[in-house]
């Protein structure tokens, strides 16, 4: 292809800086940690065996991969604490995804029907609390759900408790936390894709006879899919490794990994197995990032 | 008919309450005169002012805008080229990994990106500390700037800037006085994402940073573990209160640079 914007030299340049960046901040990293992940923890700094030197040379590199072992895997599928943990961790972040969605559709619908002078400022209310932090949202919900909180006060003052309801610290608070943290990220794929739909076919639907219900199933929701299928792995993927979600709202009873990651790395001191821990989940991760990628990049082509 | 029905206008308003009422709750509580943040007792800025004298928060505070507006602009460099390579150049070599390491990050859990970025900086012997955490910052968000730029660009008129070579513009020119002034809002607003989640984020700053280089966040999160206090009320207000003011801004700067094409564009066509 003929790119006549820049000389050949800095046409190189535009993609290798950039890539070069990632590679040694983004890539290298996650090759580090499955490298440390095969190590033995050691009582030092860093603290794990063996440590790679320079010096060593090509032998001392080989001798250094003999003692790569799998142990810290095997007791990671030995431990039912890890196990109960990943399961724990992919089933609140299916529960969650199930529930964002299902609020999340509503919401964009109604904004992709909304008259069109109002849509942007619709679209700006969506993003905005985007960008207020992450921790300030999730704290903000402590104050609401605890036992003497906003939420019970509310309940017990109209009649409708007559004792506090126990929701924070539970799994439900998590589901809570979840939902209301991602909520924009599933309305904003969702809307993208209701709002590009040609609205003369659900009509022509109508016109022959269908239901509205049966013409938003048969029609609208097949439509919108690939909103649906994006906005769900921008939940889903996150949610399992979510750290602060879990460990603010959540309870003692709450395993999830990325809060196991959390304490094996900064409490225990346990490097290894918490590199272990990170290359398992990224494992099990790989599938759904590789399918957010593919759904990603063909929406970004099908923009232009 | 294409109406908008109550159906419609109760999901919205249901939908914003929600996303709405625990950030509105949270910043009229930091105006309580009680300690209990969930009894109100009266107006009052007291917190606001103890926040100012605790020093140690001031000190965080510096700390996370001096990573933020560090880490934005080279994270908006690196993302606006990022951008480039992934809508100009269809074919090089690791295409493949190039858009993977752009979209993965997106939506990494952070404890992993966090750990990793940890491993490499002590592998390779770098003192944790400011500098770690600005590379963490860059790292994970140019991946969003880039995103945001990518979808500029899908959409660019190529045909002006082969106006702008054909009437004999140097390629360096031709990018800084055609193709940056009309990506110029995107890489705005790429920027205030940027700086946005550099001031926000908790986990990977968590893992990068080391002694002396505590952010806003990490500070809020250590009392937050100890309870909800007012005076953090007031800090997440004050945070809010500078995101809120950033994004109007970006907003209105987009807006105002859109009429303005507009306008230049009519303009153009009237001439011509």
């Amino acid at each position: 292809m003929m790119n006549r914007l820049f000389p050949a030299i800095v046409n190189r340049l535009v993609i290798i800086i950039p890539y070069a960046w990632l590679l040694v901040f983004f890539l290298i990293p996650f090759v580090i940690v499955l490298r440390i992940s095969l190590s033995e923890t050691a009582v030092a700094m860093p603290p794990y065996l063996p440590v790679f030197a320079w010096a060593d040379g090509i032998s001392g590199f080989i001798d250094n991969v003999r003692t790569f072992s799998f142990d810290n895997y095997v007791w990671l599928t030995e431990d039912a604490l890890y196990t109960n943990a990943y399961i724990s961790s992919l089933t609140i972040a299916l529960i969650s995804t199930a529930l964002t969605l299902l609020i999340a559709y509503p919401v964009a619908y109604s904004m992709a029907k909304a008259p069109t002078t109002l849509r942007p400022t619709l679209l700006m209310l969506v993003i905005l609390p985007f960008w207020t932090s992450f921790l300030i949202r999730v704290y903000a919900w402590i104050a609401i759900l605890k036992p003497e909180g906003l939420l019970n006060q509310l309940l017990l003052s109209t009649g409708l408790i007559s004792e506090p309801l126990i929701i924070l610290n539970t799994n439900t608070a998590i589901y809570i936390g979840i939902v209301y943290s991602y909520l924009p990220f599933m309305v904003l794929p969702l809307y993208s894709a209701l709002e590009k739909m040609d609205h003369s076919l659900t009509e022509a639907a109508q016109d022959l006879g269908c239901t509205p219900i049966s013409a938003f199933w048969r029609i609208t929701f097949p439509l919108s899919l690939p909103g649906v299928v994006a906005g769900c792995l921008l939940v889903f993927i996150p949610a399992v490794g979510e750290f602060v979600i879990p460990d603010l709202l959540g309870g003692s009873e709450t395993l999830m990994i990325g809060k196991t990651l959390w304490n094996e790395f900064n409490a225990n001191r346990d490097w290894p197995v918490s590199s272990a821990v990170a290359a398992l989940l990224l494992m099990i991760l790989v599938v759904p990032i590789m399918f957010f990628q593919n759904a990603q990049s063909r929406l970004d082509r099908e923009g232009r | 008919m294409n109406r908008w029905s109550r159906f419609n206008i109760a999901s919205i308003v249901i939908g914003f309450a929600f996303l709405y009422l625990p950030i509105v709750l949270l910043v009229i509580f930091s105006f309580n005169a009680s300690k209990l943040v969930t009894v109100w007792a009266g107006f009052s800025t007291q917190w606001y002012g103890q926040l100012f004298r605790n020093e140690a928060l001031m000190d965080a505070a510096w700390v996370t805008v001096r990573v933020g507006l560090l880490s934005a602009t080279i994270a908006t460099v690196l993302g606006t080229l990022a951008a480039l390579a992934m809508t100009r150049y269809q074919r090089f070599h690791g295409r493949v990994l190039f858009s993977g390491m752009i979209y993965a990050p997106l939506v990494m859990p952070e404890v992993i990106t966090g750990l990793s970025m940890l491993l490499l900086f002590v592998a390779i012997g770098f003192d944790r500390g400011f500098w770690t955490l600005t590379i963490a910052h860059i790292t994970f968000t140019m991946c969003f700037v880039a995103v945001v730029i990518q979808s500029r660009l899908a959409s660019f008129d190529r045909s002006i800037e082969e106006a702008a070579l054909d009437l004999g513009a140097t390629p360096t020119a031709t990018f800084f006085q055609v193709t940056l002034p009309v990506i110029a809002p995107a890489v705005f607003s790429g920027w205030v994402l940027a700086f946005t989640l550099s001031l926000d984020d908790l986990v990977i700053s968590s893992f990068t940073s080391g002694p002396g280089a505590t952010t806003l966040p990490m500070k809020i999160y250590s009392q937050v573990r100890l309870g909800v206090t007012p005076e953090i009320n007031a800090a997440c207000t004050i945070l809010i209160g500078i995101v809120a003011t950033g994004v109007v801004i970006a907003s209105l700067v987009s807006r105002r640079q859109q009429i303005q094409r507009e306008r230049d564009e009519r303009a153009a066509f009237a001439a011509g």
